[in-house]
């Protein structure tokens, strides 16, 4: 969840433009600026438009409104399960037809499954978009979804899960912090889904997923490219305008439950090297939506949340920049230079997401350093933003950074794209990707500070740590992931712990 | 946010991208070369849309050149960086990041490679590149930085052996390549790592890192005569030196050979392979073309049809060619749950065996042309891919008009050719096969 590569990602426009959207029978475009240009069909489905005339090449996404977050206890992985089944084939195209067809034309395709979200992309020569339009209005309505094409590809699923996580000593500790961290978020379980779970989903639950969240009115199409968008928007409603809406379930708010003191679990299995991860539940920026659900006095729940402002989101993003923005950021030059206990440290943090999100502290020990001594290092820089404010050379390096990340973005068509797919599918106007690099300068010492103070306390921290068992010959049936007994957790809630205490030499 | 999951599709990515198209004409940019006072090869590529700039220097500096002390090149190119000019790490670090430029160092099999990426605004741009001419001119390999990156690295060949992946391919480069210097791995072992010497490290840079043994490609929103001048300060000082003579060749595989390690996963991770081809070799396009319907094209090819769409049993399943200075291996690569493993790696062989008598079916032939010829533009279309593929050609001495014909060539390729080429390169009665996993009893 490294959200900050991607919210970092933007390309500048000078112009900010009014944000209401409205359906129309004609392809009408709402505003234009040097970036997205936007229109909706009349069925609800969303068009966004990056003209980028460096090759004649484009890149068409397709994003829906859905993904693991959505899901609930018993058909975890049913949103990735139905990413594989959207390329088994429709009655017009029989599976594998489309990635043959793009192929063909000298195209590259593939999906992807988040917490917040679908997508399915191709990236072709820019006279061949009609088609990439054509084939995913197709599987947009019409995909087949047959039992015998489910029963072989829940097995292909299956083993990505265990290639990915089941066989990954850091990819599983990872997966049983994010369920030890969140205690009702959605985003407690895996995206690919437990595999329990997939033993045991069935066709009819990826029909009903699909039937429940593939329609225009939750879908946007951004295309990025050498294209014009006038064109694009044309193709759009030649192709999409006529499917059927559809009612989209409105999700209930699943605001995390609030936390009362440090949670701590311990993964062991056979693994050479440990592993420390240390997580505080931070903010992400406020969506529309939530912020009407508030007003209405709904949110009773989110008893994590206090009052947010909203340059908090922003001061945090910083924060992960001062620990770990570089070789030069702290992490680096006082935990793997400096003291020499670190072999890799870093510091995560993404200010956009549906839901409450981690501030996460990592970090691989060097062969003789005790966890506990990694841990209390990591609480010790953590300590030190609290009581001292950073200078202004780092903050300065942090910001030039981003100022200069947002020229080299531009290089990529596809990153430009996604940024705007990813924003406009959490819930969030896209504009925010305008604002981002000076919402960022406009970050102070003290704010950096204050953000620090307010949520990296011990009652918003989880720390998991990899314990390795010895790798012994394979045959005694001791399978990680799978074996439950080698898998330990213990997730005990502690009210008081503080920072200094847990000091161990 | 970030995407959690990349799902389908996989590793070969490098090998089936290079693409191109049969209708349209694509216009490929015209390489300009030069070569410096002290012997150094350029490209360039002017690029005038975004305000930035893109240097890497490569230099025949990689694993290869070890000579017996895995780990040197990587460990040498690593600490460029880690003190040069009386600056220490966190100086140097400093200076490139408060100007907002990225570096690149990184050492594999033939290439060392030192870079960066910095904004063309002349108050950033001056200074990295200062930066950057530093590290690569007057590197210090302070004791402390050295001591500190020699045990780094030795964390990171323990980590090597939890992850069955590189377990597996470790012991395929081992099997594949015997005494050759691609053979081992080039992050270093355990024992060569404790070999180590801060005297190596200051040896290897000075008989590589010289002009002689250089290629440095440029691509940015900057003139001819910038680049000129950019290069001229990165370069020299650089001794010239002399260039490297050339590697010993790879040997063929006499006989099959099947390794198999015991390790506690949940899935085998398979590899199947033997010597295949390399840069420049006549037989290049041929068998490039030949491996992108067999293993090589993602959900189109025949491997991925069998294995994964038909049968269910992986979810990456793939084939490539990977060139090199010398030949590189040819691999088959997947992963299947342990139960499955002999099923997984029969149908694996089958498939070698039928390919290599029959070769591509004529429609498979065409359709895989036409996916490399159209999809070409995509593999130029941003600075990133163009410094990469131009750091490529220059390094490997190919034509100047490698981009221009690269479609003729692809098209030049008939069933003849490929048929041929399989027979003549490929033996499937004479391959390595390494399986790490849990080894069934009684099967």
């Amino acid at each position: 969840m490294n959200i900050k590569a991607i919210a970092g990602l933007v390309v500048v426009s000078t112009l900010i433009l009014g944000s209401v959207l409205y359906h129309s029978e004609d392809p009408t475009v709402e505003h234009s600026d040097e970036s997205v240009q936007s229109f909706v069909l009349s069925n609800g489905m969303k068009i966004l438009v990056v003209e980028n005339h460096r090759a004649p090449v484009v890149v068409s996404q397709v994003w829906y409104k859905v993904g693991a977050s959505y899901e609930h206890d018993g058909i975890t992985g049913v949103s990735h399960v139905l990413e594989h089944m959207m390329f088994k084939g429709t009655e017009k195209h029989p599976a594998g037809e489309f990635s043959e067809i793009i192929a063909a034309n000298g195209g590259e395709e593939n999906a992807f499954t988040g917490q917040d979200y679908t997508a399915y992309f191709q990236k072709i020569a820019n006279d061949r978009l009609e088609l990439c339009l054509e084939l995913e209005a197709d599987r947009m309505h019409n995909l087949k979804l047959e039992e015998k094409e489910f029963l072989k590809e829940i097995e292909v699923v299956k083993e990505e899960r265990r290639l990915r996580t089941d066989d990954k000593p850091t990819a599983l500790t990872y997966e049983r912090f994010n369920a030890a961290a969140y205690t009702n978020s959605p985003y407690r379980r895996p995206i690919i889904g437990w595999m329990e779970d997939l033993d045991t989903l069935t066709i009819d639950d990826a029909r009903q997923w699909y039937k429940t969240w593939y329609a225009p009115n939750n879908a946007t199409l951004v295309v990025a490219g050498d294209v014009l968008a006038e064109d694009v928007f044309r193709l759009a409603k030649q192709y999409f305008g006529q499917l059927p809406t559809s009612t989209i379930p409105r999700l209930k708010s699943r605001h995390e439950a609030k936390q009362y003191g440090t949670q701590r679990i311990t993964v062991e299995v056979p693994a050479k090297i440990p592993y420390l991860i240390m997580g505080y539940k931070a903010p992400v920026m406020k969506r529309t939506e939530d912020a009407n659900q508030n007003k209405a006095g709904k949110n009773e729940a989110g008893q994590n949340e206090t009052r947010q402002e909203e340059w908090e989101v922003y001061a945090l993003e910083v924060l992960a920049g001062v620990l770990d923005g570089g070789n030069s950021a702290r992490l680096s030059n006082n935990l793997v230079r400096g003291q020499q206990i670190a072999n890799s440290a870093g510091a995560s943090y993404g200010m956009t997401a549906r839901h409450e999100t981690l501030f996460v502290l990592s970090a691989v020990p060097n062969d003789d350093v005790a966890i506990e001594v990694m841990e209390f290092a990591l609480r010790e820089e953590v300590n030190t933003i609290k009581t001292q404010l950073p200078d202004d050379k780092e903050l300065e390096r942090v910001k030039a950074q981003v100022v200069a990340a947002q020229v080299y973005k531009q290089d990529s068509t596809f990153y430009q794209a996604m940024e705007i797919g990813m924003l406009d599918t959490i819930g969030l106007p896209w504009q925010i990707k305008d604002e981002y690099v000076d919402k960022i300068l406009a970050v102070t010492a003290e704010q950096v500070q204050q953000v620090a103070n307010k949520y990296l306390t011990d009652e918003r921290l989880t720390v998991a740590v990899l314990e390795p068992l010895p790798i012994e010959n394979g045959s005694d049936e001791n399978e990680p992931g799978k074996n439950h007994s080698a898998v330990s957790v213990s997730k005990s809630v502690s009210k008081s712990a503080s920072t200094g205490a847990r000091r161990g030499h | 946010m970030v995407i959690n999951k990349i799902i389908r599709k996989m590793s070969s990515a490098s090998l089936f991208c290079l693409l191109s198209f049969s209708t349209a004409v694509v216009a490929t940019p015209q390489i300009q070369t030069w070569q410096t006072e002290n012997g150094a090869k350029v490209l360039f590529v002017p690029a005038p849309e975004i305000p930035m700039l893109d240097v890497r220097i490569v230099f025949d500096a990689g694993g290869a050149r070890d000579a017996g002390l895995s780990g040197l090149a990587v460990l040498t190119n690593g600490l460029l960086s880690e003190g040069a000019a009386g600056k220490t790490s966190q100086e140097i670090a400093e200076d490139f990041e408060s100007v907002g430029a990225e570096i690149e160092f990184d050492a594999s099999r033939d290439m060392a490679v030192v870079g960066v990426r910095s904004l063309t605004e002349s108050r950033y741009l001056t200074s990295a590149i200062e930066s950057l001419k530093q590290v690569l001119t007057l590197p210090d390999f302070p004791v402390e930085a050295y001591q500190r990156e020699l045990n780094r690295m030795k964390l990171s060949v323990k980590a090597r052996l939890q992850s069955p992946a590189a377990i597996a391919g470790d012991a395929f480069n081992k099997a594949v390549f015997g005494d050759h210097p691609y053979a081992f791995p080039v992050a270093g072992t355990k024992e060569s790592l404790q070999d180590m010497t801060l005297d190596a490290v200051r040896g290897f840079y000075e008989k590589y890192y010289v002009a002689n043994n250089a290629t440095i490609a440029v691509v940015g929103n900057i003139e001819r005569w910038q680049a000129e001048e950019i290069v001229k300060a990165l370069i020299s000082e650089l001794p010239a030196g002399e260039k490297v003579p050339p590697l010993p060749e790879v040997k063929q595989l006499s006989e099959a050979q099947t390794i198999s390690i015991d390790f506690p996963s949940s899935q085998s991770h398979i590899f199947v392979g033997q010597p295949g081809t390399k840069r420049g070799d006549e037989d290049y396009y041929s068998l490039y073309v030949a491996n992108h319907p067999f293993g090589g094209s993602g959900f189109s090819s025949r491997l991925v049809e069998v294995i994964r769409e038909e049968h269910g049993l992986a979810y990456s399943v793939y084939s490539y060619f990977s060139p090199l200075r010398e030949l590189g291996a040819f691999a088959m690569g997947m992963q299947t749950k342990t139960e499955q493993t002999q099923q997984a790696l029969s149908l694996l062989n089958e498939e070698l065996i039928k390919y290599v008598a029959q070769g591509p079916e004529k429609d498979e032939l065409a359709a895989s042309v036409s996916n490399i010829t159209g999809s070409f533009p995509l593999t130029i279309d941003s600075n990133g891919k163009l410094l990469e593929y131009i750091a490529m050609i220059g390094f490997y001495d190919l034509p100047m008009d490698h981009l221009d014909r690269f479609i003729e060539n692809v098209r030049a390729v008939d069933v003849t050719d490929i048929n041929e080429a399989l027979k003549r390169r490929l033996h499937p009665d004479k391959m390595v096969t390494v399986i790490v996993g849990k080894q069934i009893k009684n099967n």
